[in-house]
């Protein structure tokens, strides 16, 4: 399946934005994961933003600037939103208040614990009515969510798609049934057909066992623990190529025994 | 409220024990039914277990384990019980319950959950169709599974959306849905193996978002007359090739009250449309899967369910709804699902 990237979000621990997860990659500069950025998802109306959890803010901020930097309509795109936790935030709420003496679970917590609460922003503050998908695949979700997205454009549905993939730590004690290192997001607008904008042709293809090969890891010592500490962050080895034009195949774990052979193209030197 | 008895009964085979929780004891019963086994290992043996994916749609998936856990926190260090923490990403973890899917019919092709609330095992259909056709599989094991948990319980009488008896899908006084709780699942293949002609096929679907509001339908059923019109477009079908309209029917005021806004809209009072919510009670992410089964059941044997416990017809309605059951061939089904989010997806099911 071929796609075209148009844009990229990102952010994480010492990566504010996608400009700044280049000059990373291109090593113009070290890697100082010690200040985690906080999101500003300025698409989402004030009131809005008071009331919707930190993950709606993760991934809503990488996907208002995968969009910004495509120079696309977030009303022409549909959505994949891909998770492995969700709302974690909103579900060590819900399950606090559960186990206490006088259990309730607020309407408005009801609402946002639902996975797709991000995507249900995120169609409400772009006013995009097009088709938005909701997923999960524990440390698969981001090979999850791009296959979804992949599919869309491959079969003809869709001819632009914004994928976002994000997992933020949940608060304690659920953080004990999965620790996660640190919150990582990033997003992609993605298109069928090739634009003056574009950075990068994808060719996606599902890998059986027996063809799989060594998965790509990240060089630094701490990036390559972000990589395995949170689902999202699977996609930092996608990204590294991106940002260094490379010309070369990335192999993403998908479940204990597939793999996805991402063979990557630049359209054009990313601009300095 | 619609309780599966005797499920936590249910006991998982030992290799699997440690996937055991309400959800997965109910999909572990779903996949007993109806020689479904016995159809998997067929399809196993053609196509090859790596050709066959799981996608499977849930809203809460294994949150009651959470729950209770939460209500044995160690009052001193405020920790989950230990028997819990290594066993939340098979039961409280969202994929779980396909986790638990692919491993018990030793399944090795992609699989996947969705969880966009209410549509959630609708969605899956539309996924695994887009998987078929761009080569990833052969064959999709689709389905849906959502268990009674406190959230929803406590959550949906928050929001003041459950009825006080069994629901009564667009009565002029009815007062909320009634949760239920279903596994339901289907093998989608390309084509029917064995030239089996009774068989049922996904013509069609629809995707679409309200972008109005978290939990409140758009109030003219923009959004849902948005996935209706893709899945006519999608089918290759016109208003008037459709017999039959499954409506999503919750019997909340709000989503009766826009969804005939959109159907009347398309069809006029000219196609006969129920909602079997009151037969089910609304099974939330498994709704999708259950209703495509009871679509399937309708087509096979000619029959258009009535709204079951419904007497008066909202007079503001402008639709054709049915109070009774008739019996009679049809060909073509249109089947609604709206979620939390505005989630919304629209299922074409015809004969072949």
């Amino acid at each position: 399946m071929k796609v075209f990237v148009h844009g990229v979000g990102v952010l994480g621990p010492g990566i504010e934005n996608w400009n700044s997860c280049r000059t990373l990659f291109k090593e113009q500069r070290p890697y100082d994961d010690s200040v985690t950025p906080v999101p500003m998802p300025s698409i989402l109306p004030a009131n809005e933003r008071r009331r919707s959890s930190e993950i709606v803010h993760w991934s809503l901020g990488v996907a208002q600037e995968a969009v910004h930097n495509s120079q696309l309509s977030p009303k022409d795109m549909a959505a994949v939103f891909a998770s492995s936790g969700g709302e974690v935030g909103i579900l060590h709420k819900i399950c606090e208040s559960l186990a206490s003496p006088m259990p309730i679970v607020s309407p408005t917590l009801f609402h946002q614990s639902v996975h797709n609460a991000a995507a249900g922003y995120w169609s409400i503050a772009s006013n995009s009515q097009r088709p938005s998908t909701s997923l999960a695949c524990y440390d698969s979700s981001f090979g999850g969510g791009l296959l979804e997205a992949a599919t869309l454009l491959a079969t003809g549905q869709e001819e632009l798609v914004l994928f976002a993939a994000y997992d933020v730590p949940a608060p304690f004690p659920l953080s004990e049934t999965r620790p996660l290192i640190a919150p990582f997001a990033m997003a992609f607008v993605l298109g069928k057909q090739a634009l003056p904008i574009s950075l990068s042709l994808l060719h996606i293809t599902l890998l059986s066992e027996s063809m799989a090969k060594a998965p790509t890891t990240m060089i630094h010592p701490s990036l390559e623990s972000l990589r395995l500490g949170n689902p999202a962050a699977r996609g930092l080895p996608l990204l590294h190529t991106i940002a260094n034009n490379q010309t070369t195949s990335v192999f993403l774990d998908f479940l204990d025994n597939l793999q996805l052979q991402i063979d990557h193209q630049p359209c054009r030197p990313c601009p300095d | 409220m619609g309780r599966v008895k005797g499920l936590e009964e249910v006991s998982l085979k030992s290799s699997l024990s440690k996937f055991t929780c309400r959800n997965n004891q109910l999909a572990w019963l779903g996949l007993q039914q109806d020689g479904f086994e016995n159809e998997i290992v067929a399809a196993r043996q053609q196509y090859g277990a790596h050709r066959i994916g799981v996608l499977i749609g849930t809203s809460t998936a294994g949150i009651l384990e959470t729950e209770h856990a939460y209500q044995q926190k160690d009052p001193v260090t405020g920790r989950l019980p230990a028997t819990f923490i290594p066993r939340g990403q098979y039961t409280q973890d969202a994929f779980s319950v396909a986790h638990f899917v692919r491993q018990y019919l030793e399944l090795t092709g992609p699989a996947v959950v969705i969880s966009t609330a209410c549509s959630s095992s609708a969605k899956v259909f539309a996924t695994a169709s887009r998987y078929i056709e761009a080569g990833l599989c052969e064959a999709v094991v689709v389905g849906g599974v959502d268990s009674l948990c406190l959230t929803t319980l406590y959550g949906f009488a928050a929001l003041q959306l459950t009825s006080p008896g069994p629901c009564r899908p667009c009565d002029a006084t009815r007062d909320g849905l009634t949760l239920g709780e279903a596994a339901a699942f289907v093998l989608l293949e390309k084509s029917p193996r064995n030239g089996n002609s009774q068989t049922t096929a996904l013509l069609g679907y629809g995707e679409s978002s309200d972008a109005y509001h978290m939990s409140h339908p758009h109030p003219t059923g923009q959004g849902a007359l948005l996935s209706m019109q893709a899945s006519l477009d999608s089918s290759n079908l016109s208003t008037s090739d459709i017999d039959f309209i499954h409506l999503h029917g919750t019997a909340t005021v709000a989503n009766d009250q826009t969804e005939d806004r959109a159907v009347a809209t398309m069809f006029q009072a000219h196609t006969p449309c129920s909602s079997t919510k009151g037969w089910t009670g609304h099974t939330l992410g498994a709704a999708g899967a259950v209703e495509v089964v009871l679509g399937d059941l309708c087509l096979q044997q000619g029959l258009l369910p009535g709204c079951l416990n419904t007497t008066n017809v909202d007079p503001s309605f402008s639709s054709h709804v049915l109070l009774e059951n008739q019996e009679r061939p049809i060909r073509y089904i249109m089947s609604n699902f709206f979620g939390f989010g505005g989630n919304n997806c629209t299922l074409i099911l015809g004969k072949l």
